[in-house]
């Protein structure tokens, strides 16, 4: 085909108007055997559809982009599903120049979705008949999440708001866990072995007492990775638990079915793996009053015990039989000294009555008569014998006011007898 | 504490002095030590609580092909 077209032919051979090139270069690509109609396979991205019904977009992959557009006449003529961002399709038409932008692009006729979310969902339902079937996402295969992990592994992008979130949930709920991080790519052709690689690791590194794999949310191009086999089977020979939290609430993937544990966000996914300090704390309030309780019970109990066995020594004591002879004792004193005192006053009465007696009988009433008592002066032996006297002899007289000494004479001497 | 409980280590052995005080039997001298002992793993409980902070490490492979962990400041805060 000639570069030069006679209709086309400026005023000079080496200048345009920017009409005539543009209407030079619409003409070219129209005419072009192969571009005419051609079909090209890419990435949607920038699409936005109009009131009029006409879509526009672009195609891309990693290094190009082309301009498409998809008018309404087309749309319906080709029954087309409707376009988003990030779709991969091919898409058939022509390739022209539209002169008012100073663009070249697509005109579709008819798109293909390579994997629309017919053909997703189609592959997502294959792979779960298959890991059903296999058991994977058996109940009695998951295992409880431990209580008190120490050593918590998380699996995700690094620059990932989730890894914010979790890492914010876990610092609040929980600061005494130490976090292991496995850095993974969350999307993309490559996100699937890499999530794969990273549990492996933790598992290999053999720390961790529970694994949070996920990510935010996203399309579900963008959580395909989750719904990949090799993610499945990765989860499901983990060793170590493991939570999947992948996107939101509503989003669920394959990796859910198969983790221990499906949290329906990172951040739930946190809060699930550990426990509440907070709690703990209300927990250490409520031991201290039962320690402090049960303490004072105790001494209670045994101050009680100290008292009883005390009562039950003092009851038993010698002390007590030491009392009842005292009593005893003191009662004995108390008759004897009243018996005592009975018998002095009888032995008192009586005297009086001998002494009474005596005196009546005293001789010295008879010598207050004028009679007189003799006595030997060498023995004071009543004389009463004229056999007891000798001459010259030593007698007393013992008359009222006292004695009088006197001799025997010998010539004197007569017995009456 | 004589050596380093961790935390769930020292919970534990207070759960356990409380239920030893509580079952009534201990004799006076260990009935003390117990009540002590729990207070002072109380005291400890609450410490590390409050003085926790989260640890963040990061995984790796190392020139032999094996898992090693190194700190990760950036996401420490």
């Amino acid at each position: 085909m000639s570069a030069m077209h006679p209709g086309y032919l400026p005023g000079f051979a080496d200048e345009w108007s920017v009409s005539a090139l543009s209407r030079y270069l619409k003409e070219l690509l129209e005419t072009d055997d192969v571009v005419r109609y051609v079909r090209v396979h890419g990435e949607v991205s920038n699409c936005k559809t109009y009131p009029s019904g006409h879509c526009y977009f672009t195609l891309k992959d990693q290094d190009a982009q082309l301009n498409c557009v998809f008018f309404k006449q087309a749309r319906l003529r080709s029954e087309a599903p409707t376009l988003r961002n990030g779709m991969a399709l091919s898409a058939e038409g022509r390739i022209s120049f539209y002169d008012r932008d100073g663009k070249l692009q697509l005109y579709v006729e008819n798109v293909t979705p390579h994997e629309g979310p017919g053909v997703l969902f189609e592959r997502f339902q294959r792979l779960k008949e298959l890991l059903e079937a296999e058991g994977l996402f058996a109940p009695e295969r998951k295992r409880p999440l431990p209580a008190q992990p120490e050593v918590i592994g998380i699996v995700t992008s690094l620059q990932a708001a989730a890894l914010r979130d979790m890492l914010y949930m876990l610092r609040t709920r929980y600061p005494l866990a130490r976090v292991i991080l496995a850095p993974a790519l969350v999307q993309g052709e490559d996100a699937p072995a890499s999530i794969a690689a990273a549990l492996d690791l933790l598992n290999e590194h053999d720390e961790a007492e529970v694994i949070i794999v996920g990510r935010g949310g996203g399309s579900i191009e963008e959580l395909w990775a989750f719904n990949e086999e090799v993610v499945a089977r990765a989860i499901a020979r983990s060793r170590i638990p493991v939570i999947s939290a992948v996107g939101h609430e509503t989003d669920f993937t394959i990796a859910d079915l198969v983790a221990d544990y499906r949290a329906p966000t990172p951040t739930a996914a946190a809060t699930v793996a550990v426990p509440d300090i907070a709690d703990w704390q209300a927990q250490l309030t409520v031991l201290q009053r039962q320690l402090m309780d049960a303490m004072l019970e105790r001494l209670k109990e045994l101050t009680d015990e100290v008292e009883s066995v005390q009562r039950e020594l003092e009851r038993v004591s010698p002390l007590n039989m030491i009392d009842a002879y005292q009593q005893r004792i003191d009662s004995l004193t108390a008759s004897l000294q009243i018996s005592m005192r009975h018998h002095i006053s009888l032995y008192q009465e009586r005297l009086h009555g001998l002494a009474l007696q005596l005196h009546s009988l005293s001789p010295l009433l008879t010598i207050a008569r004028g009679y007189a008592v003799v006595r030997r002066a060498r023995d004071q032996q009543p004389v009463t014998s004229t056999q007891q006297v000798q001459a010259g002899e030593n007698l007393t007289i013992q008359v009222q006011d006292g004695t009088i000494p006197v001799q025997v004479l010998a010539e004197h001497i007569q017995s009456t007898g | 504490m004589e050596e380093q409980l961790s935390f769930e280590e020292a919970f534990a052995r207070l759960e356990e002095a409380v239920a030893a005080l509580q079952d009534g039997k201990l004799p006076l001298e260990r009935a003390l030590s117990t009540y002590q002992q729990g207070m002072a793993l109380a005291q400890y409980c609450n410490e590390m609580l409050q003085q926790a902070e989260l640890t963040v490490q990061q995984l790796s492979v190392d020139d032999s092909g094996s898992p090693v962990v190194h700190s990760l400041d950036g996401l420490n805060e």
